[in-house]
Parts: C-alpha cells; sequence; structure tokens
C-alpha cells in the first residue's frame, strides 16, 4: 500500500490515474502505460489502499492532534491481512467488534511484498515478536521482525504485543498508552483481552506524547458506542444491555478515566490561539505548553507532498470511497483546529530523502495546510452545511490566512444561505385521541375486551404521565417504577384483537409524541394549524424558540453515535422492553411493517419548484413538508421495527466461535426477513425514490445483531447500499441526476450505518472491493438493476433542515469549530446541540386506488401536466366525499330502517305480550325484512357522491381552472368517490344493518324493562317559563326534613309552621311545572315524599310551630293540604305517584299510634282520589282488603273494618261518610264543625 | 366557593365523630356562617363518608352485626315507637341508614333462612312499607329521613343536584353560542368514557385550551379530586386532551395544579372565554 503513496508521492503516478485505479480496478484508456505498469503490479493491494491512506493520515496527525478536541479514534486498517490471527475472531474480524474495518484476506503473496519492502527500509526498534500476530500469513514480516510502521498498514496487537510498545519513524514515546487506550479496532490481545472496548476512540490525549510511530494502522473513525458523550445512551443505559459493545462494563470504567484525563487536560488546556472578540477571556493555561500556535503558511514543511495527498484523499473522498464523508470532514476540521503539535519532536527530523520516511505532519502549519486543501476540494459539501457552521468556518482567522480564496468563498455561501436550522424542543405529550369509528364497542369481540381496553388506554397514559414526570429524577428506573404495572396491563390483553388495538394506540402515540415542531416557528415544516399557534401563533412561535434554546440538548454523542432513543423515544422502547410480551411484539411489529409500507409506498412531489409561479411555489413548500414529514415518520417507525424484530437475537457479543455461528446462520437463514427491506430497496431504487427509502432502511438495519448482516438476504441489503453509497458521487451533477442534499443525506445516512458496532467490519471494504469486480454483474442482473444506476431523486426534497434532523451527528462539525472559537477542548461543550431526529403524525389516508384500465390511464394523463395541487384535491375530495358518503347512509337510510326495525318490535311486543320472544329470533326476524332495502345504499350513495363531489372540487380549485379541466376533475373526483363509497357499503352494509338494528333491539327490549310509565308522553315547561322554580334537590330535602320532623326524634322547639307547609307545597307546584330541571328519579322521589306527607297530614303526625298548646294541624288546614296534593297529584305529576302507600299497613299505622284517632282525613282523601279519578274503587277495596288481613291491635282493626264498610257502603256521599265517622268517633261534632 | 387547604382543613376539623343529622347540620352552619350551605353539607358529606370508608368493615364482622341485633331487638321490645335503630347507630358513630340495611338483612335473614337478594334489600330500603314488620319499617324509615349521608333519599337528592348542574350548565354553553356534545350523545356513539360535554370546537380558558367540561356539583377535596383524576377526568385527557372540571361547591385550591397538564379547575362557569375567531375575510 505505501508503495502507491510513495508512487504517488514521488509523481511515478497520477492523482487522478490512481483515484481511477482505486475506484474501479480496470485501467483506463487516460492511464498513461507507466502509471498503468505501475499501478497493475500492485493491483492485490488495490482495495487496501483507502484504509491504509485513512490511517496514515490518522497517524500522522495524532503527533499534532495531541490536546485538541477529541481525537475521533483509530479503527484498524484493512490494508493487510492477518490470517490465522490468534485469539482473533474466526473469519474477517466479523467478530471482533473492536474493528471498524477489519483486515481482508490478502489477495496473495505478493501482497506482502511491498510491505515487507517498506518494513525493511525502515526497520524500527520493535520487537519482532509483535509480528507474531500475523502468523503464518505473514513470514517474511515475522523475519523481519520489524514494526509496519505508519506504511505498514496494520499492526494487530498479537498476543505478544502487550507491553512493549513498537516504535515508528520518529520514535515517540509513551507508546504504552495504545495498551490503555487501544485504539479502535486493535485486535484485542488474546482471549482475556477479548472483554476489553476494542473500538473505542483514539486514545484521547491522556499524555501529550502519543504513539506517532506505533506500528499499528488505524484510521481514525470514532467509535460508535463508546463516544464519550454527555448525553446518556439509551441503549447504553439499558439494564438489557441492549446495544453495547463486549466488556462495555470495563468500557464505561475506561470512559470514566479518560473523562478523568480529559478534565485534567481540560484545565490544563490552552488558551486559543486566537481568541476571537466572542469567545471572551481565554482559559488561563497552567503549564504553558499546551497553547495553540499559531499557523503560518510560509513555515510549512513540505506543500507539494501534502498537496498531492490532499488531493489524494480528497478524491477518495468524492469518490465515496471513505465510508463516512461526515467523519472525514470532521477529522479534517480537527486539523485545522489543531493547538499545536509536540514541540520537542519538531527540529528532530532531518529532512529525509523518502517521502515516507518523514512524518506527513511536521507542524501545526503543516495540519492547517493539508486541512485548507482539503476543504478547498469539498468546497461543494460545506456550502451546504448550516448557515452557522458556514459563519464559523468563515470566519476561522486559520481559513483566512491559509486561503482568502476559500474564505472568500465560504463567506459569499454563509451570506447567501437560508439553512437556518433550527432546535427541537421536547413535545409533551398529548394523547391519541378516541375516534369512535375505530375505538367502540363495535370493534370489540366483547364487552369485556371492550372495557379491558378502555382500563388500558387509561393505564397507558398513567404510565406515560409518570414517565414524563419522573424519567429525569436521578436514581429513577424504568423497570422499577412502571415495570410491573406494564406487564399486568399487558397481561390483560388476551383477545387478539384486544392486542392490535392496543398496538393501535402505541403506534400512534409514538409518532405522535415523537413529532415535534421543527423549523423556526414552524416556518420550515409548519405543524398542523393547531388552535394554539391560531389563537397566537407569532407569540408561541418566539416562545417555542426561547424554549429551545433553554431545552435543546448539548451534545449528540460525537460524530458517529450509536442508535438510540432520544426524548420521548425512550419511554416507548423502554415500555417494549418492560412490556416482554410476545404478542405485543408480533402485533407491533405487523403494524409498524404495514405502517412502512404504506408511507414508503408514497409518491415523491412531481414537478420542480419554482417553474411557474408563486403558487407552485406554495405547492412546493407544502410537497417539501409532507415529505418530511413521512420520512421522518418512516425513520420513526422503521428504528423500532428494527429494534423489535432483532430484540430476541441482539446480544452483547458476537457468537464465541465460528461454528456456533455457522450453526446460527443456518438457522436464521430459515426465517423470513420481518420485512422484505430487500424488495423495496430494489422498489426504492427502480423507482428513484432512494432518498426516501435508504433513510428509514439505514434506521432499521441500525438495530441488526451481529449475526443478521451475515444473512445472505441482509447481505445483499447491504451490496446494494454499498454500491448506492459508491454511486452517489456528488460532483457528478448530470440531467436529472440525484440532487445534492439528497445525495448528501443518503451518503451521511449510510455513512453513519457503516460504522454500526453491528454491521462487520469488512463489509465496507471487502464488500466494496468485490462490488466493482466480478460481483458486481451478478449483483446487478440478480437486482435486475443495470449498473451503474442512479437512483434519480431529482427532486429537491431534502433541505437543511432534514439533513440536520436525520443526521445530528453533522452538527458536530459546527460543535467542532465553536470550541475552537471558544477554546473549550470541545468534548461536550460547543453550541451546537441535538438535532433529535423527529417525526409527526401520519398523513392523511392514502390516495385510493384508482379505477383500472384506460379510464384509469387516462385519469393518470390527465393529472400528469396539471398542477400537483390538482391531483390531491381531487382524491382528497373523492377520499372524504366517499368517506362522507358512507355517514350519510348511516344516518339517513339505516337510521330509517332502525325506526322501522323499532316500531316493527313494538308490534311484535304488543302481539306477543310483554315477553315479545327471544331476542336472538325477534333480531332474525326484522334483519331479514329489513336487510334487502340494504340494496338501496348503493344508489343513495352514488347519488350523493354525484351531487357533492363536484361542489367541494370547485371551492377548492382556483377560480381560474380553465372549464374543461374543471369539469375533468369534477368527474373523476365523483368517480373515485363513488368507487370509494360503493366499494364499502356493498362489502358492509348488510352488516351494518344488523349491527344497528340488533343495537335497537337490545335498546327497546331494555327499556321495556323497568320503566314503562316513564316512557309516557311527556309535557316540557310551559312557553315563557324562565326556570326560575326552585330546584328539585333543595325541594327533595325540604320534604326530607320535614318527614323526619313528623318522624322524629326531635327536640322540643322543633316544628313546622303551617305556612311553611303551604309554601312547599306551593313550590312543589312551581318546579314540576318549570321541568327545566327536573329528570324522573328526582320527581319519582318527589312523588313518594308527597304521598309520605299526606299519609303524615292524615295521621296529624306532623308537628306544628306555634302557641305551645298547639301543636296540631287545624283539620281544616289539613285539608288545604290534602287539597293541593291532590291537585299536584292530579294535575303536575309526570310519573306515576305511588297512591297505594296509603293504604299500606305502616302508613296506615301511623294512626293507630294517635288517640284519639281520627278517621275523617283518611276517609276524604279516599274520597277525593276516587273522585279525581287518581285511583279507582276497586284498586282502593284491593288496599284495604289486604290492609285488614294484617296484624292489629283489636281496637284499630275494628274501626279500620267499618271504615272500610262505611267506603264500600255509601260510595257516592260525600256528607254521609262524616256521619260514618261519627259512629266509630265519638267527636263528631269538631269534625263536622272543622268541615 | 374555593378554599385553602388550611381553610379546608378547619373545617374538616370540626367535623371528626359528629352524626348526620339535621341537627349537626344546623350547628355546622352557625359555627361558619361565611361558607355557603350546600359547600359545608358537601364538605360534611364527603367528611363523613371517609369516616364511614374506614370504619366500615368493623360493623360489619358477624359479632357487630349480632350485638347490634339483639340491641334493636332488646329496645323494641322496650318501647317500639322510640328511635332505638337510629339511637343505637348514632351511639355506634354509625351512618343510620346504613345501620337500617344492616339491621334488615339481618331480620331477613332470620325470617327467610337464607341471605336475602341485594335488590329485595334495596327495594325495601326504598319503600319500607314493603318491609313485613311494621315496627322494623318504621325504625328504617325514620332512619333513612333522618340520615343526611346515606340513603336512597340522599342518593336521590345527590343525583337531582348532579343533574341540575348538568342542565345549568348546557344552558350556560347554548346562551354562550359554544356547540357540544352531551354525554348521552357521546354514549350513542360508542365512546367508552364520557364527560359531561364535550365541545366540537375548543375554547381557551385562562389560557388553557379546553375539549371538555365535567360538571362536579360537590366540593373538590383531595379525596374525591384524586378519586375523579384517577377513574374520569384522566380518562378524558387520554382520549379528548385538556378539559375543564367545575366544582360548583367549590375545591381547595392547591388541587389546582394540573392546569399545565390539561385540567383546569373553577368553582363556577368561567367568564372569560376565548373561542377560536373565524377569520371573514
Amino acid at each position: 500500500m505505501a508503495a502507491v503513496l510513495e508512487s504517488l508521492l514521488r509523481e511515478e503516478v497520477s492523482v487522478a490515474a490512481a483515484v481511477r485505479w482505486i475506484a474501479r480496478s480496470t485501467q483506463s484508456s487516460e492511464d498513461e502505460p507507466g502509471e498503468a505498469a505501475a499501478l497493475s503490479a500492485l493491483g492485490p493491494l488495490r482495495k487496501e489502499f483507502v484504509p491504509f491512506l485513512l490511517n496514515f493520515l490518522r497517524e500522522q496527525s495524532s503527533r499534532v492532534l495531541p490536546q485538541g478536541p477529541p481525537t475521533p479514534a483509530k479503527a484498524p486498517g484493512a490494508s493487510a491481512a492477518l490470517p490465522g490471527r490468534p485469539g482473533g475472531p474466526p473469519r474477517g474480524g466479523r467478530g471482533a467488534r473492536s474493528q471498524l474495518f477489519p483486515p481482508t484476506e490478502p489477495p496473495g503473496a505478493a501482497a506482502d511484498a511491498p510491505l515487507a519492502r517498506r518494513g525493511g527500509r525502515r526497520r524500527g526498534p520493535g520487537p519482532a515478536r509483535e509480528r507474531g500476530g500475523r502468523g503464518a500469513g505473514g513470514p517474511e514480516e515475522a523475519v523481519g521482525g520489524e514494526s509496519l510502521g505508519w506504511a505498514g498498514g496494520r499492526r494487530p496487537r498479537g498476543a505478544g504485543s502487550a507491553g512493549s510498545p513498537s516504535l515508528g519513524l520518529s520514535d515517540p514515546p509513551n507508546l504504552s498508552n495504545l495498551e490503555e487506550f487501544p485504539p479502535v479496532g486493535s485486535v484485542p490481545p488474546g482471549p482475556a483481552g477479548r472483554t476489553k472496548p476494542s473500538r473505542r476512540i483514539n486514545p484521547t490525549p491522556v499524555s501529550e506524547e502519543r504513539s506517532l510511530s506505533k506500528p499499528k494502522t488505524c484510521f481514525t473513525s470514532p467509535p460508535i458506542n463508546c463516544v464519550p458523550s454527555s448525553q446518556p445512551s439509551a441503549l447504553n443505559t439499558s439494564l438489557w444491555g441492549l446495544g453495547l459493545a463486549p466488556g462495555c462494563r470495563s468500557l464505561q470504567e475506561e470512559r470514566e478515566m479518560l473523562r478523568k484525563e480529559r478534565s485534567k487536560q481540560l484545565q490544563q488546556s490552552p488558551t486559543p490561539a486566537y481568541p476571537t472578540p466572542e469567545s471572551g477571556s481565554p482559559l488561563p493555561s497552567r503549564t504553558g505548553s499546551l497553547t495553540a500556535e499559531a499557523a503560518d503558511p510560509a513555515r510549512v514543511s513540505s506543500c507539494q507532498r501534502l498537496k498531492l495527498v490532499a488531493l489524494v484523499y480528497s478524491s477518495c473522498i468524492a469518490e465515496n470511497l471513505v465510508p463516512n464523508l461526515f467523519l472525514e470532514l470532521f477529522f479534517v476540521l480537527q486539523l485545522l483546529t489543531a493547538r499545536r503539535t509536540v514541540a520537542a519532536k519538531d527540529d528532530d527530523l532531518e529532512p529525509n530523502p523518502d517521502p515516507l520516511e518523514s512524518p506527513l505532519f511536521q507542524s501545526v502549519h503543516d495540519c492547517v495546510f493539508f486541512a485548507v486543501q482539503v476543504l478547498e476540494h469539498q468546497f461543494q459539501v460545506l456550502s451546504y452545511l448550516d448557515k452557522g457552521t458556514l459563519k464559523l468556518l468563515a470566519e476561522n482567522e486559520r481559513l483566512l490566512c491559509f486561503s482568502p480564496a476559500l474564505q472568500g468563498r465560504l463567506r459569499a455561501a454563509y451570506e447567501g444561505s437560508v439553512a437556518k436550522v433550527s432546535l427541537v424542543m421536547p413535545p409533551s405529550a398529548q394523547a391519541v385521541s378516541f375516534q369512535p369509528e375505530t375505538d367502540n364497542r363495535a370493534n370489540f369481540s366483547s364487552d369485556r375486551a371492550f372495557h379491558t381496553f378502555k382500563k388500558q388506554r387509561d393505564v397507558f397514559y398513567e404510565v406515560l404521565r409518570e414517565w414524563e414526570d419522573r424519567h429525569e429524577e436521578p436514581g429513577w428506573d424504568f423497570e422499577k417504577g412502571l415495570g410491573s404495572r406494564i406487564r399486568a396491563m399487558m397481561g390483560q390483553l388476551s383477545a387478539a384483537c384486544s392486542h392490535s388495538h392496543f398496538v393501535r394506540l402505541f403506534q400512534k402515540q409514538l409518532l405522535q409524541m415523537c413529532h415535534s415542531p421543527c423549523g423556526a416557528g414552524g416556518a420550515v415544516w409548519g405543524e398542523a394549524p393547531d388552535v394554539l399557534s391560531v389563537l397566537g401563533a407569532d407569540k408561541l412561535g418566539r416562545l417555542r424558540r426561547l424554549r429551545e434554546r433553554l431545552v435543546a440538548p448539548q451534545s449528540s454523542g460525537g460524530p458517529c453515535p450509536p442508535p438510540t432513543f432520544p426524548g420521548c423515544q425512550g419511554f416507548f422502547k423502554d415500555f417494549i422492553l418492560s412490556a416482554s410480551s410476545f404478542q405485543f411484539n408480533q402485533h407491533l411489529m405487523d403494524s409498524l411493517s404495514m405502517k412502512i409500507r404504506e408511507l414508503d409506498g408514497l409518491a415523491l412531489p412531481q414537478h420542480e419548484p419554482g417553474d411557474e409561479d408563486g403558487e407552485s411555489d406554495v405547492d412546493w413548500q407544502s410537497e417539501r413538508r409532507r415529505f418530511a414529514v413521512v420520512l421522518l415518520s418512516l425513520r420513526l417507525l422503521a428504528k423500532f421495527l428494527g429494534f423489535v424484530a432483532f430484540l430476541p437475537y441482539r446480544g452483547p457479543e458476537p457468537p464465541p466461535t465460528r461454528e456456533l455461528q455457522d450453526s446460527i446462520l443456518a438457522l436464521r437463514s430459515q426465517v423470513p426477513p420481518v420485512l422484505d427491506v430487500l424488495t423495496l430497496l430494489r422498489q426504492g431504487l427502480g423507482a428513484r425514490r432512494a432518498v426516501l427509502t435508504v433513510p428509514w432502511l439505514v434506521e432499521f438495519l441500525s438495530f441488526a445483531d451481529h449475526i443478521a448482516p451475515l444473512l445472505a438476504y441482509y447481505r445483499s441489503t447491504f451490496v446494494l447500499l454499498l454500491r448506492l453509497h459508491r454511486s452517489l458521487v456528488l460532483s457528478q451533477e448530470h440531467e436529472g441526476g440525484t440532487c445534492f442534499l439528497n445525495k448528501l443525506l443518503l451518503l451521511a445516512v449510510l455513512g453513519w450505518l457503516f460504522q454500526i458496532p453491528t454491521i462487520p467490519e469488512d463489509l465496507f471494504f471487502l464488500e466494496g472491493g468485490q462490488l466493482d469486480a466480478s460481483e458486481v454483474d451478478t449483483v446487478a442482473s440478480e437486482h435486475g438493476l443495470l449498473w451503474p444506476v442512479l437512483p434519480q431523486d431529482s427532486m429537491p426534497v431534502v433541505d437543511q433542515q432534514l439533513l440536520y434532523a436525520c443526521c445530528p451527528y453533522i452538527g458536530e462539525l459546527r460543535k467542532l469549530l465553536a470550541s475552537w472559537v471558544s477554546g473549550s477542548s470541545g468534548r461536550s461543550g460547543g453550541f451546537v446541540r441535538k438535532i433529535t431526529p423527529t417525526t409527526t403524525t401520519s398523513l392523511g389516508a392514502q390516495p385510493p386506488q384508482t379505477a383500472q384500465g384506460l379510464q384509469a390511464q387516462l385519469a393518470q394523463a390527465f393529472f400528469h401536466n396539471q398542477p400537483p395541487s390538482l391531483r390531491r384535491t381531487v382524491e382528497f375530495v373523492a377520499e372524504r366525499i366517499g368517506s362522507n358518503c358512507v355517514k350519510h347512509i348511516k344516518a339517513t337510510l339505516v337510521a330509517d330502517l332502525v325506526r322501522q326495525a323499532e316500531s316493527l318490535l313494538q308490534e311484535q311486543l304488543v302481539t306477543q305480550g310483554q315477553e315479545g320472544g327471544d331476542p336472538v329470533q325477534l333480531l332474525e326476524i326484522l334483519c331479514s325484512q329489513l336487510c334487502p332495502h340494504g340494496a338501496q345504499a348503493l344508489a343513495q350513495g352514488r347519488e350523493f357522491c354525484q351531487k357533492k363531489s363536484p361542489e367541494a372540487v370547485r371551492a377548492l380549485l382556483p377560480e381560474e381552472t380553465p372549464a374543461a379541466v374543471l369539469s375533468s376533475a369534477e368527474s373523476i373526483a365523483v368517480g373515485l368517490a363513488i368507487e370509494k363509497a360503493c366499494a364499502w357499503l356493498s362489502a358492509n352494509i348488510t352488516a351494518l344493518i344488523r349491527r344497528e338494528v340488533k343495537a335497537a333491539v337490545s335498546r327497546t327490549l331494555r327499556a321495556q324493562g323497568p320503566e314503562p310509565a316513564a316512557r309516557g308522553e311527556r309535557r316540557g315547561c310551559p312557553r315563557a317559563c324562565e326556570h326560575h322554580a326552585p330546584l328539585p334537590s333543595h325541594l327533595i330535602s325540604e320534604i326530607k326534613d320535614v318527614l323526619s320532623l313528623a318522624v322524629g326524634p326531635r327536640d322540643p322547639e322543633e316544628g313546622v309552621s303551617p305556612e311553611r307547609l303551604e309554601r312547599l307545597l306551593g313550590q312543589l307546584g312551581q318546579t314540576l311545572r318549570c321541568r327545566q330541571f327536573l329528570c324522573p328519579p328526582a320527581e319519582q322521589q318527589l312523588a313518594k315524599c308527597s304521598v309520605e306527607l299526606a299519609s303524615l297530614l292524615v295521621a296529624d303526625q306532623v308537628p306544628i310551630l306555634g302557641p305551645p298548646a298547639q301543636h296540631r294541624l287545624e283539620r281544616g288546614q289539613a285539608r288545604r293540604l290534602l287539597q293541593a296534593l291532590l291537585s299536584l297529584w292530579k294535575e303536575d305529576f309526570q310519573v306515576p305517584v305511588p297512591l297505594q302507600l296509603l293504604l299500606r299497613p305502616r302508613n296506615l299505622g301511623l294512626l293507630a299510634d294517635k288517640r284519639p284517632r281520627e278517621w275523617d282525613l283518611l276517609l276524604f282523601l279516599l274520597q277525593e282520589l276516587v273522585e279525581r279519578g287518581l285511583m279507582g274503587r276497586t284498586e282502593i277495596e284491593t288496599c284495604l282488603g289486604s290492609v285488614h288481613e294484617a296484624q292489629w291491635p283489636g281496637e284499630f282493626s275494628k274501626e279500620l273494618a267499618t271504615l272500610f264498610n262505611l267506603f264500600l257502603a255509601e260510595p257516592h256521599m260525600p256528607e254521609p261518610q262524616l256521619r260514618a265517622c261519627e259512629l266509630v268517633q265519638p267527636n263528631r261534632g269538631t269534625v263536622l264543625a272543622q268541615s | 366557593m374555593i378554599l385553602t387547604k388550611a381553610q379546608y382543613d378547619e373545617i374538616a376539623q370540626c367535623l371528626v365523630s359528629v352524626p348526620p343529622t339535621r341537627q349537626s347540620l344546623r350547628k355546622l352552619k352557625q359555627r361558619f356562617p361565611s361558607q355557603s350551605q350546600a359547600t359545608l353539607l358537601s364538605i360534611f358529606s364527603q367528611e363523613y363518608q371517609k369516616h364511614i370508608k374506614r370504619t366500615h368493615a368493623k360493623h360489619h364482622t358477624l359479632e357487630a352485626i349480632e350485638s347490634y341485633y339483639q340491641r334493636y331487638l332488646n329496645g323494641v321490645v322496650k318501647n317500639g315507637a322510640a328511635p332505638v335503630l337510629l339511637e343505637l347507630a348514632n351511639e355506634v358513630n354509625y351512618a343510620p341508614s346504613l345501620m337500617a340495611r344492616i339491621i334488615l338483612e339481618r331480620f331477613l335473614q332470620e325470617q327467610e333462612e337464607t341471605p336475602p337478594s341485594k335488590s329485595v334489600i334495596n327495594s325495601m330500603l326504598r319503600d319500607p312499607s314493603q318491609i313485613p314488620d311494621g315496627v322494623l319499617a318504621n325504625q328504617v324509615y325514620q332512619c333513612i329521613v333522618n340520615d343526611c349521608c346515606y340513603g336512597p333519599l340522599v342518593d336521590c337528592i345527590k343525583h337531582a343536584i348532579g343533574h341540575e348542574h348538568e342542565v345549568l350548565l348546557r344552558d350556560l354553553l347554548l346562551e354562550k353560542n359554544l356547540s357540544f356534545l352531551d354525554e348521552d350523545q357521546l354514549r350513542a356513539k360508542g365512546y367508552d368514557k364520557t364527560p359531561d360535554f364535550i365541545l366540537q370546537v375548543p375554547v381557551a380558558v385562562e389560557g388553557h385550551i379546553i375539549h371538555w367540561i365535567e360538571s362536579k356539583a360537590s366540593f373538590g377535596d383531595e379525596c374525591s379530586h384524586h378519586a375523579y383524576l384517577h377513574d374520569q377526568f384522566w380518562s378524558y385527557w387520554n382520549r379528548f386532551g385538556p378539559g375543564l372540571v367545575i366544582y360548583w361547591y367549590g375545591f381547595i385550591q392547591e388541587l389546582d395544579c394540573n392546569r399545565e397538564r390539561g385540567i383546569l379547575l373553577k368553582a363556577c362557569f368561567p367568564t372569560d372565554i376565548v373561542t377560536l375567531c373565524h377569520s371573514t375575510a
């Protein structure tokens, strides 16, 4: 590998040729014969070049970046093969999660030749045993016994490597640090070492001396899940250990150590070289030895060489030969902001004729020069970054100093940029609303299931609220706090249909909560115009922006963070884990897959923005917004699908042995994938929708377990993604090509995916290497794609807001630059805050299926040349009118049928008596009579759609729409609406009628039961009633008071005045006439109380207030009150009055206690009851008869019998009754007098 | 009538071990003349219910029932017209209506040798004239009309009060031209949880969005409010979003702490309702 670089540096081979060679393997006609010869000799090494180059740069830079911002971790190079590495993973480093890019098999013996040569030349003090790791694969090196140096590519730390540092060309001290902080991807020393974290961040400046020459070939690449991050990673904090790298326990400790080191460093951190005005006072430097050096273009050591390497490097970046574009940019910015080099070493180096022997970066000046060179090549990418980053770049004084031209372009780009990326705020929970259509009883198998789900909904939100309140409290634990409640709830979900209901709720809530309003005040993506924004959009937007500043997270965990569940997503993840319900997970996967398929099928916007007028611009904005919403929803759903789908397979460690792995593979290859992502990816590429499909696919795959990527199915998926990655050359802009930001998004998400720990490290380079060889054709033909197939997603649907929302880690660039400005170490500070991938509520329903055949084609063609808003309008109208039509049919035709059913049922009940027969049978009879009428539904539905659709279309389309277009649009809308409505109606109308009739029958039968009288016709308030009557509740209490006084016990001074009694009855009359506040139970109670009161009056039991002597009501007064009651019973009560109570033994018994007994009031009352038709004579006779049978004291019984006989004997004579009383009672005179 | 927790505690303090009689209520009104009667009654009723809940079990042990029954029998043998049952209830600090139920149940059990059904008991309590024993019927009736916290009469009054306030609220909504769906309409549509009113177009009250309104014709104390939150208000929130609860007889000020979360408390119909403006342009 070094040979290639050497050839380049010696200018034997041109950069262009080299890049062509790397990228395409075949020689191009453009290559000069000499170059071709030089390169073809190196052919087998071709694919090792890029990893080698990257490691080389990292290695070189490590010298000058000791105190800089966090240097990304080193990744192992892939330049040399290590067959049979002891202690290594079985094959290809697959199991060695330590390696980002593990070694590939050497193409042949020739592969090592140049290395050996190189090594031979640059003999270092590294002990021979260091090479032991190579084993049989590299005998010559073992013989050579020397470190490969930076040229050697990879230096695996084999079993014997621990301890003694080897050295490289510049012989730097303190190599042992690498043992403490093994570089990413270095092969662990042995089985014991396997528990050591392997992929880690670059030995952050634990010491200022860096192992420059340590013969290991790593290139910086921040380890995926070991990024020191101030933001807790949802995965890493998980009890379940998901996503933890092997040995993460110790990693945690180590990270802690590192943190301490860092903070130490922070204290010693250098003052910024050029404190900018914004940065405030520089940090005091304690040691003075670490101050940032001023970079000076004049002191660059070898411009030519640096330029050349920068060009090769840039070309590799441009050709997408590097796995992660933004990681390289991050690295370059690190070089740009390097504080100082290791001072003591600078002068030690003597000029060396061998271009590879002298360090590439000898000083800060070299670094900055190199960085600026690369940035110049990458200007195009930079210009698409957000405005904040551009500002920081444009204001960087080193950049100005080294390349005023680039600075000028950046400044111009900054000034022209509108890409303000706003930060999001965590949304507060809002519940999924209850929708009767899907949530009412009819959607459940049983009452029990319905009520269970009702409770579950409430438990779910209770848990959610508790989580909201408490999840940030220190020491609060999801599982401990909520786990058992969640499991208890899940345990109640017995029926399958309940699971699907719950999953629907869960998924909707997920989409709703993880939808955060994005964009400055909602302007970029907009939000559904909710009441709040309508009420005070302006203030609200400002408030929101203010809140964003306060609450936006500070860090996103480095340029390559592991997949996490930020914010509310954490709740859903933990919920799934705590529920640990197989059924739930299965239903959830089903539901997520379906939603993903649905959203993924969405058509991309069809036309270019700004081609016509303002109208299309507005349309375009909303198209874009819609796209962003769909994309973010898809990513969220896919992330959870990936999480759940791979959950059973995820573990902290890959299988320990090859045999085990093979057997797992054999087993797993039998299992069909949860969602056919490969097909969806192919379709997406074929339909030029990569920009929609790939971002969610990446989210899904980022949760793959260790084995999944090895399965043929997923391997094919990855190969396809790799091909896509390679094809997305940013600089290539051709007609109809993928738009730049679309490409950038794809590159960013793919680059991120390639860094995920569970994705095999060799995948990128190994597969990448194979891709352009023979396999390409097979892959291409297998996928039915012609190479090169560019997903020409040519619509500029991605903007910076979406880019940063999907890839918050791009913000790390800004953070790095900002930390340079502020002089902080930039570990987690900086102002760049995380942009959480967000999502919004799902779109409305999918466009309805269009009619088949020629008509459909014509309709499609009609829309083709119309603005997309027309199509959307028509589809929308059809969808809504179709749905309204069904509702209308329900409210008219079905409601009529239900009414018919009710009257038929009434008839049935009359003919069959109150029992009415078996309800099931009744229902069958009714349905057989009524269901045939359902056929009318189609005709009525058609009529409805024909009437309503054109109105709606006309109202929604611009006034200026040409008549022909309008009428076509109308007729298409009518057709679609009819199609939709009739499809539903013809399938469901019978069931609907049955259901409604059934409900009506059970309603009627229930009403038949207890209170038939209550259903009688009821009068309302009289006209002009002002509802000022006393409230029924007040009257009941009043009467109750009187009753309690009468029944006793009472204090001697307690009693009721006759006036109060009269007033009470007057009020009762008012209340009964004003029916505003009266409900049947209250009226019934009033009726009963009034009867009780009458009994007490008859028995003279009401204690009367007044002069001490008079504790009894005057007979005349009593009669007046009874008359009033009689009239209320007759005229005003609308419920049946339980008058028979008057003649119950208990009430008559009240008379028994009185002495002397007076029967006249009772007789009077009975007579009046008959007189007024309130009770029939026979009814009274029956009652009295039964009273007579009761046990009474002898005397009372006799009197009762006499009264009974009198009542029977003299029915029609009011006066004689009094005489009859006289017979029973001596004081007839008084009675007469009173009457 | 919004009370602070301290004010409320002062009232509640006076209600310890007070029998639920007419006389007690009268005294309470004299003690707190500035509070509305309805509020005092509501608080009294709630406090008394808490007391009953706490002591319910001890009155339902076999021994207790037996001893009450014997005392009742002894009492009525001496004087059937005396308020035996009522005095017994007051003496053991239990609600008269509930004591009546215990004795009636025990009585019927003796008569029929099988435990009587709940519906029979309830029916007899509603209409004591159905009770086969005349003396017991009178005793039960006396308990019921003298109990101001329990019993069918009180239940009916509470129900009526609740209904009246719903009607009142409905009128106010109509008056304000706010369209709504009421409980019956919601139930007919198949909603599983139904607040009194769902506004078809949400409004804002004191800056808070309101989707639904629940009328509570009682005083909102901690205990009842938490129960309502759990059984009703959060359930409404879970389905319909933020809403308003009107405690017509007031509430403890400190309970109105979920405003930001979406549950607003008021003691009357709000006056400053902001509605969604339809632009006429």
